[in-house]
């Protein structure tokens, strides 16, 4: 039994690695087990974790070779794996996401201005930069009305994203 | 507590503080999302990119048998190699290079397109300009003649053109265009129309892929004929008449000049060989189209007759038993998995290593002593013994890679020390590593076996060869990258690409280069839109990513069999399953891409309950577009596999270019093909296939429609099509 427990968690994290590799590899463009360190928080999230930017500085504070600027492999890897071991970063649910919007819309009316949302994402928590911010609006505001009806955005990106 | 402005003050910290928690809440959930759109963007490149040099493998290949017929059959059968000679080895038409060749063509009345006068000015570009823009035809009389003065004017220039900078004029530089017309309108809508103010170099790949082939090639050469000193041209790896036979830029002359065509096309021939192999800018920059090796030597680059060189596929003829030395290398050359040569294959954290059969440092050590055969010649060597026209039976383990053209060559891995190549080889070779090669981040100099031709130059091959002339700077093309340029080996290498949207609309951006007296390069982008409205990220995205995806699964449907032979080798029982894990090893050795195959498998199959792959369902949205004509089993996926090259040999036989070939000529195409394969095809199948497909029993064939019905497609798609249509 407690063998067989035992091979079942060593399954687990081989599997828990395979997946850690495939996520880092695609950014180790010269092939040397590593990759930049402004690429770490794309690896983190397409390994499903929702980490804030403050977690993933601290993060890379902790698997960063003396201020590099690079990542080794082996030492993501098992910081990583402890994160996804832990579900240290879990996925944010829908309902929060819709009350986070809420919090915006105060005349609770389904949807917000794209100049409220741009101050709002642009100068409070962890900005926006521009580029995210035109992105965002783009895809997402109604171009009849012009405003942003959040629970659709919430629905288009929750659906389009690859499980 | 219980003071009124107090419990608005904890109010409204309350208040921001939500305010706050909200929005960093917002913030990563939207970081997130768009970390994943860019992970799957950048799979979605590496499809692309990895099916891409697949193709220019198969080219090769392709090429080398043709050599291989040409140098050893040149008499079977009395009438086939001599069918490939002629268009490998065209005599060219002694009346093309007179005058006459295009005077004696009339222009008739009805002719709406731009009219041109010799020698050109600057209402004549105009005309061309607005002309094109306009979707006209320039008629074939001035096409012939624009070519016969391009022609002339080549002949004078140097193989290395050398150039200075001035205060007052910057020099603009631009990488491949490969036939899309609004990019390069775009530029010089930006830029300006080249002239003394503002002079241009194309670096090389004007023509193939892109629709507007001819309409590029002819701007770039009328300008070169306006300003000879401001225009300059160097020569890519596409221009190149065996090239163009895959990649579109043959059919698209014979598509738009259905009169003249084939003189168009001998013409264009010359030109190309006569364009210039690379540009120094004020004795500091070089600039080439691919890159260079460690055999590259600029001495002796510019004494050579470049014209010679008509294609680097055709290899320099040469007695079989040197040929036998260059082979050493061939079976290296297929498995692209190798770690020195290919960068993106070589990590991998805990098991799972790739296994390559015979690897780099195999082959590479038995000629080390002779490093001048170490790179593209070896790709494009002809089979050693004629063993490979007696048909092969097809490998049918996946664990056996089913290269064509390779089992002659497994046993020739000779230590034997190669004498000193002929000097029409090493010349053959200075071009085609100019044209062929790509940069590397390790160190050394290795054949490209991604493309199968040219070679991977490391730092220290760049380093070298600056170092040796006195050089700051090399800027390349060749490679197409997301960004539009890209540098590397420390900056010392520049990669420039003009042809935005490459792979599919919104893949990537084009770029040009700026450089004044300070020879510093500046870097322009800009993005090709056919909508006015700007698409989102994810939109782009997703149009990209549909068509990598579609592209896949054509692959896998056309290796169907091989990939079920794989599959049931885990799968002893007929459960229908496997592992993802062995899932992805059969799709590894079967395809030979370097892709992630795990990663995109939720795109390319389903899972039962258990987890384990329906191995079965990757074929399921694709099949044949038409119903089949009757063919056995293993002739039909022939055809669906080697669709390409089958059209390229008959597009050769079709002199006329009329669509149609006598069922002797089929009978024979195919004899030779199934030779080039290795494949055992039963004479008696291609005799009923060709009886089958000559519709009204008049001898000949239609071959497109034939190939028509040999073509993948996705019964999704079609699906859709219906019931839009219904």
């Amino acid at each position: 039994m407690a063998e067989d427990k035992e091979s079942g968690e060593n399954e687990n994290i081989l599997a828990i690695h395979r997946k850690i590799t495939a996520a880092f590899e695609p950014f180790d463009y010269e092939s040397k087990n590593t990759v930049d360190v402004r690429e770490i928080g794309t690896i983190m999230y397409s390994l499903d974790c929702f980490p804030t930017q403050a977690d993933i500085r601290e993060f890379i504070a902790e698997v960063e070779e003396n201020s590099s600027g690079t990542v080794h492999l082996d030492r993501f890897m098992p910081a990583m794996t402890k994160v996804l071991l832990e579900n240290k970063f879990p996925p944010i649910p829908r309902s929060k996401i819709f009350q986070a919007f809420k919090v915006l819309d105060k005349e609770q009316r389904g949807f917000v201005e794209p100049e409220e949302l741009t101050k709002f994402m642009m100068e409070e928590g962890e900005p926006f930069t521009q580029e995210e911010m035109d992105e965002m609006l783009t895809a997402h505001t109604n171009r009849k009305e012009n405003v942003i009806y959040y629970d659709k955005l919430i629905n288009k990106l929750t659906a389009d994203a690859p499980k | 507590m219980g003071c009124g402005t107090s419990v608005a003050t904890e109010m409204q910290v309350k208040q921001l503080e939500t305010a706050m928690k909200a929005a960093v809440l917002i913030q990563r959930w939207y970081r997130r999302y768009m970390a994943r759109l860019e992970i799957r963007r950048r799979y979605t490149w590496n499809i692309f990119q990895s099916i891409e040099y697949a193709g220019e493998q198969d080219q090769l290949q392709l090429s080398s048998f043709f050599t291989y017929m040409l140098d050893n059959f040149t008499h079977l059968n009395g009438n086939g190699p001599d069918l490939i000679s002629q268009l490998l080895d065209p005599v060219i038409d002694p009346w093309l290079d007179r005058e006459t060749c295009y005077k004696t063509i009339p222009i008739p009345e009805s002719y709406t397109g731009p009219r041109i006068l010799f020698p050109l000015s600057v209402s004549d570009t105009n005309a061309l300009l607005s002309a094109f823009k306009e979707q006209q035809i320039l008629h074939a009389r001035y096409v012939l003649q624009l070519l016969y003065e391009s022609k002339k004017l080549l002949k004078q220039m140097p193989n290395i053109v050398h150039l200075s900078t001035s205060y007052t004029k910057e020099i603009t530089i631009c990488g491949d265009l490969h036939g899309q017309l609004d990019d390069l309108l775009l530029i010089f809508y930006k830029n300006g129309l080249p002239s003394a103010e503002t002079p241009y170099i194309f670096n090389g790949d004007f023509v193939d892929r892109g629709k507007k082939s001819v309409e590029v090639v002819i701007l770039l050469l009328a300008y070169l004929l306006l300003y000879p000193d401001h225009m300059h041209l160097n020569r890519g790896n596409h221009e190149d008449h065996i090239m163009n036979l895959r990649y579109g830029f043959t059919k698209e002359v014979t598509q738009k000049y259905k009169t003249h065509g084939h003189e168009i096309l001998q013409l264009f021939q010359d030109v190309f060989s006569l364009l210039p192999i690379a540009t120094v800018i004020d004795a500091k920059i070089l600039i080439v189209h691919g890159g260079i090796s460690d055999q590259t030597d600029l001495e002796l680059l510019s004494s050579i007759e470049r014209h010679k060189v008509k294609s680097a596929l055709r290899f320099p003829r040469r007695s079989l038993e040197q040929l036998d030395i260059g082979q050493s290398h061939r079976l290296g050359k297929r498995m692209r998995s190798t770690d020195i040569s290919r960068p993106s294959s070589s990590r991998s954290y805990n098991g799972n290593h790739r296994t390559p059969t015979l690897s780099w440092q195999d082959s590479g050590a038995s000629t080390s002593s002779s490093s001048s055969s170490s790179s593209s010649c070896s790709s494009l060597c002809s089979p050693r013994t004629p063993s490979c026209i007696s048909p092969q039976t097809y490998p049918s383990s996946p664990s056996t890679p089913c290269n064509i053209l390779q089992v002659p060559f497994l046993d020739s891995l000779s230590s034997v020390p190669l004498p000193s190549p002929p000097q029409q080889e090493r010349e053959w070779k200075q071009i085609v590593d100019i044209l062929w090669s790509d940069p590397k981040t390790q160190e050394g100099c290795s054949p490209n076996s991604f493309r199968g031709g040219g070679c991977y130059f490391g730092p220290d091959v760049t380093q070298r060869l600056l170092h040796k002339h006195g050089l700051q700077l090399l800027i390349r093309s060749h490679e197409c990258k997301q960004e539009g340029y890209e540098l590397c080996h420390s900056g010392r290498v520049i990669t420039i690409f003009s042809a935005s949207n490459y792979y599919e609309e919104g893949s990537n951006r084009g770029a040009y280069i700026k450089l004044g007296k300070e020879l510093v390069p500046r870097f322009y982008q800009y993005q090709v839109s056919r909508t006015t409205r700007r698409l989102t990220l994810t939109q782009r995205f997703r149009a990209a990513e549909g068509s990598a995806l579609r592209a896949l699964k054509e692959k896998l449907f056309a290796h169907r069999s091989e990939l079920m032979t794989g599959f049931l080798q885990y799968d002893p029982n007929e459960t229908g399953c496997v592992s993802i894990g062995e899932w992805a090893k059969v799709l590894e050795s079967v395809l030979r891409l370097d892709l992630p195959w795990r990663t995109l498998r939720p795109h390319l199959v389903h899972l039962a309950p258990d987890g384990s792959v329906e191995y079965q369902s990757c074929f399921e949205d694709v099949g044949p577009g038409a119903p089949l004509p009757q063919v056995a089993p293993n002739l039909a996926e022939t055809l669906f596999r080697y669709r390409t090259d089958i059209e390229i040999i008959f597009n050769i036989i079709d002199k006329d270019h009329s669509g149609l070939i006598s069922i002797e000529e089929f009978r024979h195409t195919w004899r030779l093909f199934s030779a080039h394969l290795g494949v055992a095809i039963d004479d008696r199948a291609i005799d009923e296939l060709a009886r089958s497909i000559d519709f009204n029993k008049d001898g000949s064939i239609d071959f497109t429609e034939f190939l028509e019905a040999f073509r993948v497609v996705h019964k999704l798609d079609i699906k859709d099509h219906h019931l839009k249509q219904g």
